[in-house]
């Protein structure tokens, strides 16, 4: 009997879609996080969902297709935050406030100037995990080939430039190069992802698989792997939950996210006590 | 300064070189030690994963570790006193550990020349003494050594060749000759004195001194 009612969303089309496109999704996100999280970037996903938020607007307005104008709004805000960073004028968050903020709000007066699309924006804001069109799951899929390729070949110079810019730099890694990359798959994963948990939940995404795979491990390597596997399985059991529960999809997930974050926290946080107590009888 | 000679700032004019050439024709031979600050040491790695960073070369960018590899990463930890290490994470070694695994990375690269950025800045004094005789055995075998530092007492004084720089090179030399209050005052800009204990030189600051002492 349990068996037959845990199938039976498994059994409308627009169920399977959402759940692949959250699973893929939750997996990305997790592998991507993994960077924004030891940059001490976590901030960047939130402000960059804002700032495609602004190109998905203006695409909307001028008629063009959403994934080329968010697109290319997505990949230029990158590289804008990312150069306003490195000149250390100002921090990298405060660089990522003004950048996205401001593309957000020329997304709204651009709406509210020439109001049209309502519904898809709020799409757009919120998500709409069932909702799912083949073109998403293509996309997803693209994106997440690309990225993993991307990190396995220049997995070296990836490292290197994350813990030590400088030195990476002077051995010959070319760092704004590396970074301009990461940037770059940022901004096509929330581009990707956005129309399925929608953007003001992607930032949890980015961050909270990666923290809790910070908590678990003390490998850079391993981290790669486990953050994925969290992001991945938080989204599709996440997915499956909302189902039952009548809840939103993409709040369920992120609740389920959060949840494995607090077993995580609650369990290091004891094991580094058992640590420190064994240490002191030394 | 040597952010400028390992090409991470553009110079306001002029150019560095390195044995008579560009950083990008000498890049093999230069090693290059941050300030131990410039890092998070919260950063999931252990000792061995930082040594091996410095495998890094342009040429190389896809190849696997080899066994050969880890065993030059093995001799460059040996060098540093640091080989029962090898496995521990990196945020929980001591300072002067942390400077040591800096050192044995830019040893990989078996560089003829090390470019250290204030190697005792925020350290102990057992940990300076140990980094100073670090160097100066790294010295003996034949390592030029060029670092930058504002530890007179404790640095400077025991180097066997002292620059001192502000906008322009101000003296050069054995510390024993270049070490005078006239150097010092045009390089730092306050009154100082030099005193001598031992045949070796002792730099005292002495203007919150006298200011105290003008307020008698």
């Amino acid at each position: 009997m349990f068996a037959f009612d845990l199938l039976e969303p498994y059994g409308f089309q627009f169920f399977r879609n959402g759940l692949v496109v959250a699973t893929i999704a939750g997996a990305l996100c997790g592998l991507l996080g993994v960077f924004v999280v030891l940059r001490g970037m976590s901030y960047i996903g939130h402000g960059l969902s804002h700032a495609v938020f602004g190109g998905a607007a203006a695409s909307a307005v001028m008629g063009i297709n959403y994934f080329i104008g968010a697109g290319v709004w997505g990949i230029i805000s990158g590289v804008l935050i990312g150069r306003i960073a490195r000149k250390r004028l100002i921090g990298a968050d405060a660089a990522i406030g003004v950048v996205t903020t401001a593309s957000f709000a020329l997304g709204l007066a651009l709406l509210n100037r020439y109001g049209q699309a309502q519904k898809s924006i709020e799409a757009v804001l919120f998500g709409s995990v069932l909702g799912v069109k083949p073109i998403d799951i293509l996309a997803v899929v693209l994106v997440t080939v690309l990225t993993v390729v991307l990190i396995l070949a220049f997995y070296r110079a990836l490292l290197f430039a994350t813990f030590d810019p400088e030195v990476a730099e002077v051995s010959g890694v070319r760092v704004a190069w590396v970074e301009a990359l990461l940037m770059a798959m940022l901004s096509l994963t929330i581009l990707v992802t956005m129309r399925v948990i929608g953007t003001l939940l992607i930032s949890a995404m980015l961050v909270i698989p990666a923290s809790t795979a910070r908590m678990l491990t003390n490998s850079f390597a391993r981290m790669l792997w486990i953050s994925p596997l969290i992001g991945a399985a938080t989204a599709g059991v996440g997915m499956y939950a909302s189902y039952f529960l009548d809840t939103s999809a993409s709040a369920t997930i992120i609740l389920l996210d959060a949840l494995v974050f607090i077993v995580a926290y609650v369990t290091a946080g004891a094991r580094s006590r058992i640590r420190m107590a064994s240490l002191g009888h030394l | 300064m040597l952010k400028t000679v390992m090409g991470l700032m553009k110079p306001d004019s002029g150019y560095t070189e390195i044995f008579g050439q560009p950083l990008d024709k000498v890049r093999e031979r230069v090693s290059y030690v941050p300030q131990r600050e410039s890092v998070d040491w919260d950063f999931p790695a252990d000792v061995m994963d930082v040594v091996l960073m410095g495998r890094y070369r342009k040429n190389n960018l896809f190849k696997r570790i080899t066994k050969e590899d880890r065993r030059i990463a093995t001799e460059a930890l040996e060098k540093v006193n640091l080989l029962e290490f090898a496995d521990r994470q990196i945020s929980q070694l001591s300072g002067g550990q942390q400077q040591r695994v800096f050192l044995a990375r830019a040893m990989f690269r078996n560089p003829d020349i090390l470019i250290m950025d204030e190697p005792t800045s925020g350290v102990d004094v057992r940990t300076r003494h140990e980094i100073l005789h670090l160097l100066a055995d790294l010295h003996a075998s034949g390592l030029t050594i060029l670092l930058t530092t504002h530890d007179l007492n404790g640095l400077a004084a025991h180097l066997p060749r002292l620059v001192c720089f502000n906008n322009t090179v101000i003296a050069d030399g054995n510390p024993r000759e270049v070490l005078t209050s006239q150097v010092l005052e045009a390089t730092y800009g306050a009154p100082m004195e030099v005193l001598e204990h031992g045949g070796m030189p002792i730099v005292v600051e002495h203007g919150p001194t006298r200011v105290r002492g003008e307020g008698k």
